[in-house]
């Protein structure tokens, strides 16, 4: 299991701390807030991020990747939720990545390879239609036609789905009774794209599709498209517990600090026992989490059978601790931690819609017994 | 010998001759052949990988070989050490004298000191236990009472020993105690302490063993009634016993390891627990059980995957000193949350203590969960480790 970054990976992960500590600032993910600016991340950014490689970290080098792997991506994760930076990364470069890397047809990902890579005309996953998981099954069906497919529907937290030039559309497909991928142009006609405004302030779409025609081609060839899918999900789990561990170990650190120095009774608050082993737990907590990410990570890498599970152990953990790190920080700071001025709830925010995005603690301690055989 | 490629293989060579092949099976605690007064041995497997490894100096490979050692560099003695573990060789000797006392004598012993124990305990002739804690000093261990009296008498210099000292870890079964006593009782705390190595048969000693909630224990009272310690046995200078107890107890992550092979067997928490969440359908009757079974084996999970990224990280030199402070509260945490839900899931069979009613299995998971309560007390209790992740970890001032 490698939980150690190579030197590569290490000089992307410095360069990248230097890039967003320069230029996303938290202050800056408060100004996208102030200006509801409607991506809910800042496209400017976005491509410099592109430019220092950040879409093609995790490709294979025939992609026209860096083949830096989920533990070179990973890094970046922990870095953008240090710094609440908001970027489509989890939408193009993970979940629509690992979908097209699957794609059976050469031809077909000769074709989208090069848009993953250059971030110009992004991709986005229309997979949810209900606020929690788990989903029973897909409302959203497509109908076979002879020349193509009518699909309708309507997908609901559609990650970075506005201003996405391609949406992939999971769907029951009609008389197969099982899920198809289908990927379309965002312009196709009967598409209606509405923005979702969630507490984090980033973007989130309900994507409603009104018998919407599609070539037969539009279907993406996998060998098993539920596997694909959960696979690709798997991949982002792990991102966002990535995320999520930089933002707690942001937090935790933040927190530190303020405890000494915040003084009542005339000493430091952080003197007092009953609250030095409270944020000793916490720290336990973050550690543990590390090494569940680090271990995820490289299973990704290492096409281990152990992905699954440890997709769910990392994310369980990570959803657990973004509650109860962030309440205990909120607490720990009195007064200043629940005004808007002050930078922690942007981090109590974005921590809680990770924690309930693509399964909660119970959704994922359930399949990580399912996985355990009980 | 030199050359660390070929002395790996000779090495291994020579245990894959000399190790019994039952001696290559996990060991459990009644097989532990412990040294000293009481040394004996089950069977002749036993005695032979005693004296093969005695006779190379292999309990201590890297002492000198003049104390008894086997005069191996730092490098080879790891390279030995890692291929003992590769083969899955028992450790041949069990003893604190050896993994614990001995270390600090090497560096700070006299040479008469080393002499005199050194080589008995690499004989495996004497058996060490530690006296440390006492009845009123547990965490705050510096507050120990324990005196010793300085006095000039007909054999010379000596210290009279008087006091108690508690949680002693097989007391009755061990000939030598290295223990902190106090020799200045006006000093301040630590300044007044001493480090002592106190003969176990000398007049005066008794031993009490103690019974714990769970049952029988290997840990002991030990009371001293006017103890005659020559003042050759004194550690390190008078007074400064504290920083000889603190080099000490930097050996212990290492013989604690050494133990842990053997330690208590933790049941596998899935296996004995599936009969009791799930009917002969296989249906789960008890969904929150099931979701926290599903948390403690999660815990476990991350456990591991730390104890590995903590190694990975060690070898790589990168500071572990964070993640090496939870270790110990994780871990014996986790053991008590699991003994817990067992005994939850038992029901009253859970709390059966004795008798034919009820399953081995059920009375030794109501011993254990019994037996989980003094891991988070024992070897710093789990406050005394989260005041040392605030302070020393996190910075938290005070």
């Amino acid at each position: 299991m490698g939980f150690l970054l190579t030197e590569e990976q290490s000089m992307l992960r410095d360069s990248a701390q230097a890039f967003l500590s320069e230029q996303s600032p938290v202050a800056r993910q408060r100004l996208l807030r102030d200006s509801a600016a409607p991506l809910g991340f800042a496209p400017e950014l976005w491509q410099q991020t592109v430019e220092l490689g950040w879409s093609a970290c995790a490709l294979p080098e025939e992609a026209g990747g860096l083949a830096m792997g989920y533990a070179g991506l990973g890094a970046i994760f922990e870095l953008m939720g240090q710094h609440l930076a908001a970027l489509p990364l989890l939408s193009h470069s993970v979940l629509a990545a690992q979908l097209l890397l699957q794609v059976s047809d050469a031809a077909q990902r000769a074709q989208w390879l090069p848009k993953l890579l250059t971030g110009d005309e992004r991709l986005a996953l229309a997979l949810e239609e209900s606020p929690r998981l788990p989903r029973q099954s897909y409302a959203s069906v497509a109908h076979p036609q002879a020349d193509g497919w009518v699909i309708s529907g309507e997908k609901w937290f559609v990650i970075d789905g506005v201003g996405s030039h391609w949406l992939i559309v999971a769907a029951q497909v009609e008389a197969e009774n099982q899920l198809g991928l289908f990927l379309l142009d965002s312009q196709t006609p009967g598409v209606h794209i509405q923005g979702q405004n969630l507490a984090d302030a980033r973007n989130y779409a309900r994507i409603t599709l009104q018998k919407v025609k599609l070539p037969s081609t539009a279907r993406l060839p996998l060998a098993d498209a539920p596997q694909a899918l959960e696979r690709a999900l798997d991949c982002a789990r792990i991102c966002l517990a990535a995320e999520a561990h930089g933002l707690l170990r942001e937090v935790l650190g933040r927190t530190v600090t303020y405890l000494q120095e915040r003084v009542q009774f005339d000493v430091a608050i952080g003197s007092f026992q009953a609250l030095q082993h409270r944020m000793a737990r916490l720290y336990t907590e973050v550690e543990l989490l590390d090494s569940c990410v680090r271990a995820a990570l490289s299973a990704i890498d290492s096409a281990s059978a152990e992905l699954p599970l440890l997709a769910s152990l990392a994310k369980a953990r990570a959803n657990d601790l973004c509650e109860r790190l962030l309440n205990e920080a909120v607490q720990l700071h009195g007064g200043i931690g629940v005004t808007d001025e002050f930078d922690l709830g942007l981090f109590l925010k974005r921590a809680r819609v990770i924690g309930q995005t693509l399964g909660d603690s119970l959704y994922h301690r359930n399949r990580y017994a399912r996985l355990k055989g009980f | 010998m030199s050359e660390p490629n070929s002395f790996r293989a000779e090495v291994a060579a020579w245990l894959e001759t000399h190790c019994p092949a039952s001696m290559r099976r996990p060991i459990v605690a009644e097989e532990m052949v412990w040294g000293g007064s009481h040394l004996a041995f089950q069977n002749d497997d036993q005695r032979l990988w005693f004296e093969r490894c005695r006779e190379r100096g292999w309990f201590a490979p890297g002492w000198p070989k003049e104390y008894g050692g086997g005069g191996l560099s730092a490098k080879q003695a790891r390279v030995l050490e890692e291929e003992m573990a590769r083969l899955s060789c028992r450790q041949p000797q069990y003893n604190l004298g050896v993994w614990m006392l001995g270390p600090v004598l090497l560096e700070v012993g006299t040479d008469a000191q080393k002499r005199e124990h050194l080589i008995p305990m690499m004989q495996g002739r004497t058996r060490w236990c530690q006296g440390f804690s006492e009845p009123n000093a547990g965490s705050d261990l510096a507050s120990l009472k324990t005196s010793a009296k300085r006095v000039q008498d007909g054999e010379g210099e000596a210290y009279i020993v008087n006091g108690s000292k508690i949680w002693t870890s097989y007391g009755d079964q061990s000939d030598w105690m290295y223990a902190l006593v106090r020799t200045d009782s006006g000093a301040r705390k630590q300044q007044g302490i001493s480090f002592v190595l106190i003969d176990m048969h000398a007049p005066g000693v008794s031993v009490k063993p103690i019974e714990l909630i769970s049952g029988k224990s290997s840990f002991c009272e030990v009371f001293f009634d006017n103890v005659r310690v020559p003042l050759r046995q004194l550690v390190g200078p008078e007074g400064e016993g504290w920083a000889v107890a603190k080099k000490l107890l930097q050996h212990e992550r290492a013989a604690m390891s050494k133990f842990a092979e053997g330690g208590a067997p933790s049941h596998d928490a899935l296996a004995v627990a599936r009969p009791y969440l799930f009917d002969e359908q296989g249906q789960c009757h008890n969904p929150v059980a099931r979701d926290r079974l599903a948390s403690v084996l999660m815990d476990a999970q991350a456990f591991a995957l730390t104890h590995q990224r903590v190694t990975a990280q060690a070898m790589a030199r990168q500071d572990v000193s964070g993640p090496a402070a939870i270790m110990k509260l994780v871990q014996t945490e986790q053991e008590v949350a699991k003994y817990e839900l067992l005994v939850q899931l038992m029901g009253l069979a859970g709390l059966s203590w004795e008798g034919a009613d009820f399953t081995q299995l059920e009375h030794d998971v109501c011993r254990q969960w019994l037996l989980t309560k003094t891991y988070t007390i024992g070897g710093g209790t789990s406050e005394v480790q989260l005041n040392i992740i605030a302070k020393r970890v996190l910075g938290l001032p005070g």
